[in-house]
Order: structure tokens, then sequence, then C-alpha cells
């Protein structure tokens, strides 16, 4: 990491800590440096960031966020912040037929880093997460030796709503959940339910 | 040692008192530390006690170095240090109050410009528009942005809250330094006492009214608001916190009887205050504003800690302004 990025990686943390507190909460698991996928709701583009936020340094350097390419590549800026301060892996979300979208996640998975998925696809506005999309099946089938962590963002989409570009301060947490595995002969549909089921649980925990 | 006292600087009189009040967080820290190692963990109720006296005395570190910072540093920064303090503190409350889409405007009005604008105020000692200024002119403009975005749903309900907010965590707060900047006539360089006997006073109000009914215990006047409120604990706590200031007048510009009226004023709106926000805690399903970390939001409780003064602080600063005609 550049110097610039290390300030504004400083800069950032500071600014979300004193607009929301990015208090991360272990609850079915420490912060421990082992390979994992942690998986999460999502209701605003801010929830990259307060996920990068909540993590502890160590594990910050060693995770990397999934970022919507369209959106995170928009303005030069955008792209920097992504690239450089949250080292983010571009998902294109445009169906395009020659190539797998997973690709650069299982890149990333290969050369032993953690990643960040949220596992929706898109934003939702509603109270509950959408329903889950099978890239979370296909890399748990892929990499059975790696961790995959429940997450639940509070109160993010308070803090910017859609079309507002003034963020207020509200308090947000991350709550981490107990760690699930694929079981064996477990269909893609049921599991991505139970993921869903865990990390909805977190939500009143 | 009262012509000891009487030669020492202002500013050194000032020092003094937060050499002795340091030194009785020391012996109280000392203290804790030495019954929390004897504790073997056996007793779970004393355990909790001790969790709690720790929990309170690490807040009283907190907030005796913030004043210390505040003081040490000059009355500007000290206006800066409340205003953080009361933008956390607003931060704590608009959490754990829901808003809707519709509400973003008003809150980055409520955050980023009444909030820098009262305090703003406070350092320039406009007082008459310190006093004026949320309850009038935020008042009228809270509503307006509200009703441009267009969503008349539980309006009333969604402003109340907010200006609710803005009152207690922004308004109240605020007069905390303001009194600092009050000009007594030959007092110039000592109104950090002022704070002092306010804070001290309204604490000391409240921990007697608290133990007072520990010792005591009474059926509460108002159960479903608060388990521990009731009238005779309340006066037991005003009586003291009252004798207390009686006693600490010889800090303030107050004669010993002006001493006890504004030590009672300022214990009364404290400890009423305090209820006022325990009701407003229960209308929001919650105990406390903070639960040890455990809450979903993460907000720490220092709502819990300043409520009393956030209702004290204005009454106080403007009993002191009308009687004194300053």
């Amino acid at each position: 990491m550049n110097l610039r990025a290390k300030a504004m990686s400083l800069f950032l943390l500071g600014l979300i800590r004193a607009l929301t507190g990015a208090q991360a909460r272990w609850q079915g698991c420490p912060p421990k440096a082992e390979q994992r996928i942690y998986f999460a709701n999502h209701q605003s583009h801010a929830d990259l960031v307060l996920m990068w936020a909540a993590l502890p340094s160590e594990l910050r350097s060693i995770t990397r966020p999934i970022a919507a390419k369209d959106y995170w590549t928009k303005t030069p800026f955008k792209q920097w912040i992504t690239t450089a301060v949250f080292n983010a892996i571009y998902v294109d979300r445009t169906k395009t037929t020659d190539q797998d979208p997973l690709e650069p996640l299982i890149d990333a998975l290969e050369s032993g880093d953690s990643i960040i998925l949220f596992p929706e696809g898109t934003r939702g506005n509603q109270e509950e997460p959408q329903p889950f999309k099978s890239g979370l099946y296909n890399l748990a089938q892929k990499f059975p030796n790696v961790v995959l962590v429940p997450a639940w963002i509070n109160n993010v989409q308070r803090v910017m709503p859609k079309g507002e570009v003034v963020p207020v301060p509200i308090l947000c947490s991350v709550t981490f959940g107990a760690p699930l595995a694929l079981e064996a002969g477990e269909d893609r549909g049921s599991f991505l339910a139970r993921a869903r089921q865990a990390v909805m649980a977190l939500r009143d925990s | 040692m009262s012509s000891f006292l009487r030669n020492l600087t202002p500013s050194q009189q000032v020092g003094l008192l937060f050499v002795m009040v340091f030194g009785l967080l020391i012996a109280a820290s000392i203290w804790a530390l030495v019954i929390s190692l004897r504790d073997d963990g056996e007793n779970e109720i004393r355990s909790q006690d001790i969790r709690e006296l720790s929990s309170l005395l690490n807040t009283s570190w907190v907030m005796c170095t913030v004043f210390w910072l505040a003081w040490a540093s000059g009355e500007t920064v000290a206006t800066m240090l409340f205003a953080i303090v009361a933008f956390f503190a607003l931060r704590e409350f608009i959490t754990l109050s829901p808003t809707r889409h519709g509400d973003h405007r008003s809150l980055v009005l409520a955050f980023f410009v009444v909030l820098p604008v009262q305090f703003w105020l406070v350092i320039t000692k406009r007082f008459d528009l310190v006093t004026v200024f949320i309850p009038v002119y935020v008042f009228l403009a809270i509503p307006v942005v509200s009703a441009l975005a267009n969503d008349p749903q539980r309006f009333l309900e969604r402003n109340a809250k907010l200006q609710w907010g803005i009152m207690v965590c922004v308004y109240g707060i605020s007069h905390v330094p303001a009194l600092l900047l009050l000009g007594f006539p030959n007092y110039s360089g000592k109104n950090a006492f002022l704070v002092f006997f306010l804070v001290f006073v309204v604490q000391t109000g409240m921990l007697v009214q608290h133990l007072a009914n520990r010792k005591w215990p009474r059926q509460a006047t108002a159960p479903q608001v608060s388990q521990s409120f009731n009238w005779t604990s309340w006066l037991i706590g005003l009586g003291v916190g009252g004798f207390v200031g009686g006693l600490m007048s010889g800090l303030t510009p107050f004669k010993p009887a002006q001493a006890v009226a504004m030590a009672l004023i300022a214990c009364i709106a404290g400890s009423l205050g305090h209820l006022v926000m325990k009701a407003l805690k229960r209308d929001r399903g919650i105990t406390n504003w903070g639960t040890e970390g455990k809450s979903v939001t993460g907000a720490s409780g220092l709502l819990d800690r300043v409520d009393a003064l956030c209702f004290a602080a204005p009454v106080f600063f403007h009993s002191v302004r009308w009687y004194f005609g300053l």
C-alpha cells in the first residue's frame, strides 16, 4: 500500500468510526486469521466500506471485499479507492456468456485471500434479505476448507439511503455468526436457504 | 488554610480542585482494584456490583479527563469538546429512534448545521441567541425540511423525535460550556468552578437518590417508567444536593442561600430530566442507551451518563443569568 492509500485508509477509518462506530460483534466465532468467506446482507453500497472498517487491521489486509464493477469503477476516484485502499475484487453484474463471473473470486481464494461476499447480488430495500444467488454454493463446493462466516450488517441503509449524498451519523454494527459448512450431499437450494437463515438469525441476537 | 486558598490565583485554585478530584479518583480506583482482586467470583450479585462500580469509575475518569482538558486548553477548545460530546450523544439518540428516508435531510441539518451553529453561538457569547436559536428557529426549520421530503407518514412523531434529540443533546449540552463564558463581575478565570458546582451537585443529588432508594426501598411512583423513582428518595437526594451546594458557595459567585437555591434548581431539573429520559427509553423498549456493548447498535451509553446534565444545564444557566441580570 503506498502512502496516499495508507493516508486515505486512515482518514476513512476515522470518518467511518465517527459516523457509525463501525462496531464488530464477534458472536459465533473469534476474529481469526484463517481463510474465510464472509457473507452478509446487502442494503447499501456503504456495506462494503463498513465491513472493511469493522474487521481488525490484521484481518483487513488479508480480506478482499467484492465490489460491483459498474458502480465502483464509475469515476477514477471510486476505482482508485476500491483497488488501492479496499483491495477489492470486481464482479461484473452484467451477464456475459464468455466469462464465469466467479472467476476473479476463485483466483483470490486460490491465492489464499479471504473474501467478503454479498450473496443477494444486488442491494435490497426490504426488511429481509432477498434469496441468495448460487455463487456462495459454488464457492463452498469448490473450496471445502475455507470457513464460511455469516454476518449481519445493521443500520447502514439509514446512514446513506439510496439517492442521498451526505451521510448521517448513526451507529452501525456488524455481527459475525457461527461458521457454516456445506454438508455432504446437500443440494443448492437448501444450502442457500440455510445460509440466508444464518444471516437473518443474527439480526436480533 | 482559607487565607492560603485566597492568596492563590484563580487558575491555581482551579488547578488545585483538579488535583483533588483526580486524587479522589485514584483512591477510588485503587480501592476498586483491591476489592475486585479479593472477589472470588462465587457471589454473583457482588461480582455484578463490582463490575458496575468499575464501569462507573471508568466513565468518571473519562469525564474528569474531558473536563480537565477542556479547562486546560481554554474556553474555545472546551466548547468544541462539548460539541463533540453532543455529536456522539445525538448519534446515540437518533440511532435508537427509527427514522425514514424522508428524515434524511433533516438529520443532515441537525448534525451538520444546527449543532455547529449552536456551539459557535456559545463561543461567540451570543447568549440571547443561544437560548432561542433551537427552540424558536430550528423548531420551524426541521419540519419544513421534513415536509419538503414529501413523506407525510407519522410526520408529527418523526419530527417530535428529532426535535427532542436536538433539544436534549445539542441544546442541553451546549449550556455547559456556556457557563464557562458567562461574565460574572469579580469572577473572571473562575468560571470552571461554576461548571464544577453544577456537575457536582447534580451528580451528588442523583447518587444520593439512588443510594437512598437502595437503603430504604419504597413503592415506585411510576413503576412502568422507573422501578426506582419515588418522591421520598427524590426529596432526600434533593436535600443533600442543596446542602452540598450551600457548602460549596465559597467556590461560586453566589451567597450561601443563593447557592442552595441554585443547587436545588439544578437538582430538580436534573433528576426529573433523568426520569423523562427513562420514559423515553422505555418507549423505545430498552433499559439503557448502551447495554454494555451487547446492543445491536453498539451505543456506548454516553447518553445514560449525561442525561441529567442535559436537562439541568439550560435551566441552571437561565436562572443564573436571569437572577443576576447578566
